[in-house]
């Protein structure tokens, strides 16, 4: 309830903005969501977000996967720790646009180009996250394993997993909208298609009304990834806390 | 560790084992330490606190090999333990921490197990709505699951109030009893390795070694309380001797 009385406060104040304003610059709500209704009748709109959330979709997996296994082994292996460590740091500052520029510089503008430069973006902050999570698994839990000879499997599926989802949800959390803020700008300089390229597109043509129409419903699917996929996910996995005090 | 023809007993024999301390200096837990347990008969090993009985089960254990000396397992070696704290994953049930540490075991023995133990009303509860007792027999079950040829106890008393403890006490001495499996129960409580041992060991303040080895004739259900107090009153003996 409170959720929505703010959602609607928010776009009370858009559309006194709009009222004071040129269109031109800010729209009002009701001339967008008319874009966005014309958008979406020509396909463009569907196929430019289907086209963004795949980009989002890959480069999301491949920097949770291997920033995942690096993160562990870093957590885990003191050697490995202080080997990647300075890598890591330097990889952490270096600026977005830089690794997307010289990503399209060295393979083309190429999609394998635009995934990578996307999870190379994400990978330090995952290793970050997972690193601490591995850090932090309870010495105790990993001996009675020990006493008990739990085969790796066990050991991975039973005793590491449970102990890293919560980070595992953190990095995910933060991993999402990171990655489709960079999509965007991925899209908008070496790309042909998707919402960052009509973003582009409306930025040249000065179109407003086009920019938000394209902003929005993305906002939105991306909204509702964490709400119908994240959140769930993460109430299962922590089921059984429910109990504890 | 155990030699291939398969010494039945548990013999372990360390000349000394020594902790690092954070100043960088060794400082000297154990030292000509030995006992012999016979295959089936349960041991129990009593000390001051402090005085490393938790680090001997955890060589024994094989958790720790930065050791001097030789430590030879019953049979097969399998081990079930149980730890001062119960030690269950939280995110697991009752039943589920069971199987996964005990895949053999079937689903019939395990439920024979928790009915045994008096958990079966809380088989698909986490460990964390469990009190300290119940989390105890849950991990006491989790080690009999696994059939070992070892079960190490440390402290199975200990935190629980004196009904609960009497309780879990006779059901451990039961289950030595019916199961026969060689067990070495560590522990700060005297009378309790008494009630519970077929042989006593005590231990010296640090550096640990056996003092004394005190054997008792008629154990568990056939003790006596005359003859746990005799027996007390000999250990107590045994131990101003050594000093």
């Amino acid at each position: 309830m409170i959720r929505v009385a703010s959602l609607a406060a928010l776009l009370a104040l858009w559309q006194i903005g709009a009222v004071f304003s040129d269109p031109r610059r800010l729209p009002g709500p009701l001339a967008v969501f008319e874009t966005i209704l014309a958008e979406a009748a020509s396909g463009a709109l569907f196929s430019n977000l289907a086209i963004t959330l795949a980009r989002v979709a890959a480069s999301f997996a491949l920097a949770m996967s291997l920033g995942t296994a690096i993160g562990y082994l870093m957590g885990r292996n003191r050697l490995a720790d202080r080997l990647l460590d300075p890598w890591l740091v330097a990889l952490l500052n270096l600026p977005a646009l830089v690794v997307i520029v010289l990503a399209y510089v060295w393979a083309g503008l190429t999609e394998i180009a635009a995934i990578s430069a996307v999870a190379l973006n994400k990978l330090p902050n995952a290793v970050v996250v997972i690193r601490e999570g591995a850090r932090a698994l309870d010495p105790q839990l990993q001996e009675m394993a020990e006493a008990f000879r739990f085969p790796p499997g066990a050991r991975m599926r039973h005793l590491v997993l449970p102990q890293l989802a919560p980070y595992l949800a953190a990095a995910t959390r933060s991993g999402l909208s990171l990655v489709w803020k960079v999509v965007l700008v991925v899209e908008l300089l070496g790309r042909s298609n998707g919402v960052g390229f009509e973003i582009n597109m409306a930025f040249q043509l000065f179109d407003m009304k086009l920019l938000l129409a394209y902003a929005l419903p993305f906002v939105a699917l991306m909204l509702g990834v964490e709400t119908l996929l994240v959140q769930p996910l993460e109430r299962y996995v922590a089921r059984w806390r429910r109990g504890v005090a | 560790m155990s030699p291939a023809g398969g010494a039945a007993s548990l013999n372990v024999a360390i000349a000394h084992k020594d902790h690092l301390r954070a100043s960088g200096e060794p400082l000297r837990a154990l030292e000509d330490l030995r006992l012999t347990l016979p295959a089936g008969q349960a041991g129990a090993v009593v000390g001051p606190s402090g005085c490393g009985k938790t680090t001997l089960l955890r060589l024994i254990a094989g958790l720790d090999r930065d050791y001097v000396g030789h430590i030879a397992l019953p049979a097969h070696g399998r081990l079930g333990m149980v730890f001062q704290e119960p030690r269950l994953l939280p995110w697991r049930s009752v039943a589920d921490n069971i199987a996964i540490a005990a895949p053999e075991a079937s689903s019939p023995e395990i439920a024979a197990l928790l009915d045994d133990l008096a958990l079966t009303e809380h088989a698909t509860h986490f460990p964390g709505e469990l009190s300290l007792g119940l989390a105890r027999r849950a991990a006491l079950a989790r080690a009999l699951a696994v059939k070992p040829d070892l079960l190490l106890l440390d402290e199975p008393l200990v935190s629980l109030d004196a009904a609960l403890a009497r309780g879990l006490r006779d059901k451990i001495a039961a289950l030595i009893d019916e199961k026969r499996i060689t067990t070495l129960i560590v522990t700060h409580d005297l009378a309790e390795a008494i009630a519970l041992a077929d042989r006593v060991f005590l231990l010296s303040p640090r550096p640990a070694r056996i003092v004394a080895t005190l054997d008792i004739p008629a154990p568990r259900a056939r003790l006596t309380k005359a003859s746990g107090l005799a027996l007390e009153t000999q250990a107590r003996e045994a131990l101003l001797r050594s000093q």
